[in-house]
């Protein structure tokens, strides 16, 4: 069932377009990321939602309703903040409880529901403190329960987790799917990092320059990017401009490489991702290069390959440790049905 | 690490912090001999008159007595001590209402329009304060502009006695100082941080419950700097009183300055002075507490 559903929306600002006719639907309990670099419109498009930005054109309705005609203070829909703008001067009880002071609910039930949330982000012993008195998480973990304390029908998320060290980010984005299961809240997530999108949501817009890319589930947006600018953002890629004929795909300098063209004739770019490339003897892969640099990861080794007539290195990824050295000739291989091709 | 440190240290010429407190001495001195031979020399020389009788044609007799004190307990000047107090609360409360309402405006502007109100608000302090304080009564006189205006509009038949009156002096006061409360206000609702305000309104609050909740919380410590900056020269003030206010001693200040000059009695002019000084270190103590009270309310 759809909650949200934004239409056409477009704003400038002077010259700049922030968002250009964006259009999405957001499913009722689902979470939700828009993601992309700074600057994208995805921090816009969430400020439209709250209420402290208004589009130039476009309609956004939530639950059937304009959502546009109503204030900020009157929207059903709250909002962690990036800096998580808590109230200085009060403590953590009384930031989390004004919001549903607010709603003039009895002093009893507003008690119980600040208790019981506070538990729930397992603050329930620093309710005397001031945010000034706090680390990093648990001052987010204050935002965070001021904000579902409210019980919305949306929650929108300002790059929820960019503040905080990666060790607590990753206990965080765990503590965040597990609450967004418990409370039953959409979540509206706005990041730039797109592990946190790719681990944390159900779905993901990948937005540009004020543009939707590509709204996907994570594996669906990783192996099958539908646009030039999302097989380059997420993740690692090699990626190969040509043209596409009846032959097949066609690249200058380096021939025909492996694919499914369902692509119309012209210019396009092919995919692949490094752990989808095999080495192998040369002259008999899609490719032949020198490898020139190896890196060891951990789990996982990168071998940069310089291939002759290619600009950019080709990145092959292998499981654990590589056996083999630079200055190595080898061979590229891959699969036909693991090769993507956008358009240019 | 700690090791480290004392390896450094040793290794140094000089003992550790002996640098520091040369810089602090070199840096200090100027401004500290100063303030003491300019400022609290003078001050403590005047005060210790409190504790001598006035000679019979003006100086002081040097025989300890506490009869000054004693004269303060006259209806007299109780009351001129009671009315300045009165007068000045009254300006703090004038300046505080006009000001705050201004200072959060001026924050909300487009900065380049900041600039220009900053600027307008500044531009008086240029001009002499006599000479802006003989502009009002130019302005308030018999003949002056604004009854001038209000005759020619037909709202009273007779030009109004605008001048010299408390009304009057608490006008100038409110005039002279209004920028010393509108300053610090302006500065802590510039800095205040506008996602606090949208995260309350993004929790149900209405912009003027914001303003009680959130804005006005955060920013009463700056209002009350504001109120004493206001209140201090307003309540020792005797230029105005003086002007505006015709003459009489209905103020401290003019009684202080009649004390030394004109009854040439220094002994309770200084009696006077120090009465001036406790109401302000009370006042400034007050402020202090308050404020921290505000901020851990």
């Amino acid at each position: 069932m759809t909650l949200l559903s934004i239409e056409g929306v477009s704003r400038k600002f002077g010259d700049v377009v922030a968002l250009s006719d964006v259009t999405l639907d957001i499913k009722a309990g689902e979470f939700f990321a828009l993601l992309g670099p700074s600057g994208c419109g995805k921090t816009t498009l969430l400020r439209i939602l709250a209420g402290f930005e208004w589009p130039d054109r476009g309609n956004v309705r939530l639950d059937g309703a304009d959502l546009l005609r109503q204030p900020p203070h009157r929207r059903p829909v709250n909002l962690m903040f990036q800096s998580y703008a808590l109230f200085p001067h009060m403590t953590v009880a009384k930031n989390v409880a004004y919001g549903l002071e607010r709603e003039g609910l009895p002093r009893a039930e507003i008690k119980t529901r600040v208790g019981e949330v506070l538990e729930k982000v397992g603050l329930d012993t620093m309710a005397g403190r001031r945010p000034a008195q706090l680390s990093g998480g648990q001052q987010q973990r204050v935002a965070l329960a001021r904000a579902i304390v409210k019980r919305p029908r949306m929650l929108l998320l300002d790059e929820p987790l960019s503040a905080l060290d990666k060790k607590v980010r990753a206990e965080m984005q765990l503590e965040l799917k597990r609450l967004q299961h418990e409370v039953g809240i959409t979540f509206v997530v706005v990041t730039h990092d797109q592990e946190e999108a790719m681990s944390l949501a159900d779905r993901i817009a990948v937005m540009d320059n004020g543009l939707i890319e590509q709204v996907d589930a994570p594996i669906a947006l990783y192996d099958r990017p539908r646009t030039r600018f999302v097989a380059d953002f997420i993740g690692a890629n090699n990626l190969f401009t040509g043209t596409v004929t009846a032959g097949g795909f066609e690249v200058p300098g380096l021939g025909p490489l492996p694919c499914k063209t369902d692509l119309p004739n012209g210019i396009a770019v092919l995919a692949v991702r490094p752990e989808r490339v095999r080495l192998g003897d040369p002259g008999r892969g899609a490719a032949d290069g020198t490898v020139v640099d190896v890196s060891f990861f951990g789990g996982i080794s990168h071998i940069a390959v310089d291939v002759p007539g290619h600009d950019r290195k080709v990145l092959v990824a292998t499981q654990g440790s590589a056996r083999i050295a630079p200055g190595a000739a080898v061979g590229l291989f891959w699969n036909p049905d693991d090769a993507v091709l956008v358009p240019a | 690490m700690s090791g480290n440190l004392t390896k450094a240290s040793e290794t140094s010429r000089r003992p550790p912090g002996w640098g520091r407190a040369a810089a602090a001495v070199f840096f200090l001195a100027p401004g500290l001999t100063a303030l003491i031979v300019l400022a609290i020399v003078p001050m403590i020389l005047m005060l210790t008159y409190m504790f001598f009788p006035r000679g019979r044609f003006g100086g002081v007799v040097y025989e300890f007595t506490l009869e000054n004190f004693a004269r303060l307990n006259d209806p007299l000047y109780l009351g001129v001590i009671g009315d300045s107090l009165v007068i000045a609360g009254l300006v703090t409360l004038i300046a505080l209402l006009i000001g705050y309402p201004t200072a959060y405006a001026i924050a909300q502007l487009p900065p380049r329009w900041k600039t220009i109100a900053l600027v307008a608000i500044m531009l008086p302090f240029w001009t002499n304060f006599l000479i802006r304080i003989y502009a009002w009564i130019v302005l308030l006189s018999g003949p002056g502009l604004v009854n001038d205006a209000l005759t020619g509009l037909g709202l009273v038949d007779e030009p109004l006695e605008l001048l010299y009156n408390e009304g009057t002096i608490v006008l100038g006061l409110v005039y002279g100082y209004l920028s010393l409360m509108i300053l610090p206000i302006y500065s802590a609702v510039e800095k205040l941080d506008p996602r606090l305000r949208e995260a309350s309104a993004n929790l149900g609050a209405s912009p003027f419950r914001t303003f009680l909740s959130v804005t006005l919380p955060l920013t009463l410590p700056s209002a009350l700097i504001g109120a004493v900056l206001v209140f201090v020269p307003s309540f020792g003030n005797y230029v105005v009183p003086e002007l505006l206010g015709g003459g009489k001693a209905i103020m401290v200040g003019n009684m202080i300055r009649d004390q030394f000059l004109k009854a040439r009695d220094w002994p309770f002019g200084a009696t006077l002075a120090l009465v001036m000084i406790v109401f302000t270190f009370v006042l400034l103590i007050a402020q202090a507490v308050a404020s921290r009270r505000v901020r851990n309310a």
